[in-house]
């Protein structure tokens, strides 16, 4: 059987398992919709959480990064994992106690405040639209290039299949079809990695063979890697030229965002139990760690089969390089999508894979009559194209289609959910109109869940400048805006509604500005994005934790100078921090 | 707040600044503030420092929120503020 049939016949199954379990997990009440009734195993939740967090970044473009990165790329290694320390420690069983449905709704009730609530919903509405945008576009691309349909055709089939499944099934459709796309997704990624990593090594194990000698000599892959990367100009694989302290800040960003992302802290909300909220977010990590110690290995296995296919002898010599006529099919496949292109720049028919931005490499590239590098590869393609390069069979690619659409579409879900409850809940019912009946309301999560995917998907095919700066601007704003506010709320009786709006603004406008600033989004660049008008050295990515700081700054120091919370309030911190008297009983 | 709830929180405060303390050490500690150092000393084909930035950290951020959940289910009980099994 051909490629795209086979691929039909993968993402096809995997649609209609989704669908099945839609019909199956019909949302009939609010708590069904918003948190799937409490009734979730945790681990089972940690499943859900592991793909709802994985999205078409982790599991199509995270690797492809590393490979180009190596050491550098670790910021999100760490970055996506390590937040789920903190979310098992000092948010997650609080706000499970507490009980309620909302994260917003959270922060309104502990500051007292409807403004507290609102500016909390207006934060997460915006990350939200900026990382599912992102996801969208993730299944178009799967769709275009695995079944050669148009990106549109793509992005309305995934729309449709989200649409039946969260519109339908809300939090509890969603959690299910969730631990189906995960089992799809990490079957796909680890299949490949295991086939190359037994091919390059002998040692099936990725994490292993990471560290493994190659196949018939006594070189580790990674020293192997460093030397043939070095010989072409480009820097030795298991360091970096980024700073350490952006490295640091980075890796702090993502971590303290992770834990700020309101669609990964409702997870924790769908537990029957405190205890279950912490062993949750246990079981989430473990599931996680599956693919996070797996991509580190997959990047590097990449990048030294790139790099091994074009060099393919002595660097310099007239015959080291492979002709571009004997080039590979995958390489011809994925020329047709303009991902991969290369321009015979010395006009001697073979391909130069080189780093020719490396000053000191200039003269020896020069003697070797080469003039420039000609092959330019997209770094979104490593995963994708992994499979082919190992010559696998192409069920294994059908299947990776199949897995990074339910990557993709697991995490939009969560969040398309997240924007519909922001709705329907904090500002309808919570807000504006607060006499709803449980039925309007659920309708109008049910209405608000289904224009968001519509924008959602306008978002995803008309990219505007903001959805490119998912790193930034997510995490950077969950970061400085949500997470010090509901850590406050929960270790400090003190702070009041005063200095949790006050410093949520001021979070929220400095790292806002400051991306803005030097990334050109909204308004034109102000300030040159170069690592020397960086304030303390921190780029835009990894700006959050300064917003933090002074998140957390500006609401002691306000809440200091103005009158404590009210008794009642401190008498509920005082409840959430003991898990005694949490499950149904809280319940509405 | 009563003694023998300000006793438990305290004693959670602790345990997870302890956790979090090692959190912090394998991170950003080994691998990013002293990766340098630890990448001279080389086990099973991997640079220490690269390893705990790409392998090693993750799996010790899996095992401390295991402990975190076990020892915090020990205090509940001790404190006597654990939920009801159903």
């Amino acid at each position: 059987m051909d490629l795209t049939t086979l691929t039909y016949i993968a993402v096809g199954l995997s649609f209609a398992l989704y669908i099945g379990i839609a019909i199956w997990a019909k949302a009939s009440t609010t708590g069904e919709f918003y948190v799937a009734g409490k009734g979730v195993n945790p681990v089972v939740n940690g499943m859900a959480t592991a793909a709802d967090w994985m999205s078409a970044a982790s599991f199509i473009s995270m690797a492809g990064l590393i490979a180009f990165l190596g050491y550098g790329g670790s910021v999100y290694l760490m970055g996506w994992t390590g937040g789920y320390c903190l979310l098992a420690m000092l948010l997650a069983p609080y706000l499970r106690k507490y009980g309620k449905f909302t994260v917003p709704e959270f922060i309104g009730d502990r500051y007292y405040s409807k403004t507290a609530r609102i500016v909390a919903v207006i934060c997460l509405i915006f990350i939200s639209f900026t990382y599912v945008a992102g996801q969208m576009r993730g299944v178009g691309i799967v769709f275009s290039r695995f079944l050669e349909v148009e990106l549109i055709t793509g992005l309305i089939v995934g729309m449709g299949i989200v649409f039946i499944y969260a519109v339908l099934g809300g939090m509890k459709g969603i959690t299910y079809t969730q631990v189906a796309q995960y089992c799809v997704l990490i079957v796909a990624y680890t299949i490949p990695a295991i086939f190359i990593a037994f091919q390059l090594t002998g040692n099936p194990l990725p994490q292993l063979a990471f560290g493994s000698t190659i196949n018939g000599t006594g070189e580790f892959m990674l020293e192997r890697l460093n030397s043939v990367v070095t010989e072409l100009g480009f820097l030795e694989y298991t360091t970096t030229n980024k700073s350490t302290i952006d490295i640091f800040a980075i890796t702090l960003a993502l971590m303290v965002g992770t834990a700020g992302l309101p669609h990964v802290i409702v997870r924790f909300f769908t537990v029957p139990k405190v205890r279950d909220a912490r062993s949750s977010a246990g079981w989430a990590l473990v599931f996680i760690a599956l693919l996070y110690t797996t991509a580190p290995a997959v990047g590097a296995m990449a990048r030294l089969n790139l790099t091994e296919t074009i060099q393919t002898g002595e660097v310099g010599a007239e015959d080291g390089n492979l002709s571009y006529e004997e080039r590979p099919d995958w390489m011809k496949r994925w020329e047709a999508t303009g991902l991969l292109s290369f321009e015979d720049k010395n006009g001697d028919g073979r391909i130069q894979y080189y780093n020719d931005a490396n000053a000191d490499f200039q003269t020896k590239a020069a003697q070797y009559g080469w003039a420039g590098n000609e092959l330019q590869v997209d770094r979104d393609i490593m995963v994708l194209a992994n499979p082919e390069i190992a010559q696998l069979p192409n069920w294994v690619i059908a299947l990776v289609a199949a897995g990074g659409i339910a990557a993709a579409l697991s995490t939009a879900a969560g969040l398309l959910l997240v924007i519909s409850s922001g709705v329907s809940h904090d500002l309808l019912k919570g807000t504006f109109t607060p006499n709803m009946t449980e039925g309007q309301e659920l309708m109008a999560g049910r209405v608000a869940a289904a224009a968001a995917i519509v924008i959602a998907g306008y978002l995803g095919y008309n990219p505007p400048g903001f959805v490119a700066q998912v790193v930034a601007f997510a995490f950077g704003l969950a970061a400085a805006s949500l997470f010090p506010v509901i850590i406050m709320g929960i270790f400090s009786k003190k702070v009041n509604r005063e200095g949790a709006i006050a410093g949520m603004l001021v979070g929220l406008i400095f790292t806002m500005g400051y991306i803005m600033a030097y990334k050109g989004i909204f308004i034109p660049v102000m300030i040159e994005n170069v690592e020397a008008n960086w304030l303390f050295g921190i780029s835009p990515e990894g700006i959050g934790v300064v917003g933090m700081l002074l998140n957390f700054a500006v609401a002691f120091g306000v809440s200091k100078v103005t009158a404590e919370p009210p008794a009642h309030i401190q008498h509920m911190i005082e409840d959430i921090r003991v898990p005694k008297g949490a499950g149904s009983a809280v319940d509405h | 707040m009563n003694d023998q709830s300000a006793a438990y929180w305290k004693r959670n405060v602790k345990l997870v600044a302890t956790l979090l303390a090692i959190w912090f050490i394998v991170s950003y500690g080994f691998g990013i503030l002293f990766v340098d150092a630890l990448n001279t000393i080389e086990i099973a084909g991997f640079q220490l420092g690269f390893w705990f930035a790409q392998q090693g950290s993750i799996y010790v951020f899996v095992a401390l929120i295991f402990i975190y959940v076990a020892k915090m289910n020990k205090l509940d009980r001790e404190f006597g503020v654990h939920e009801d099994d159903d």
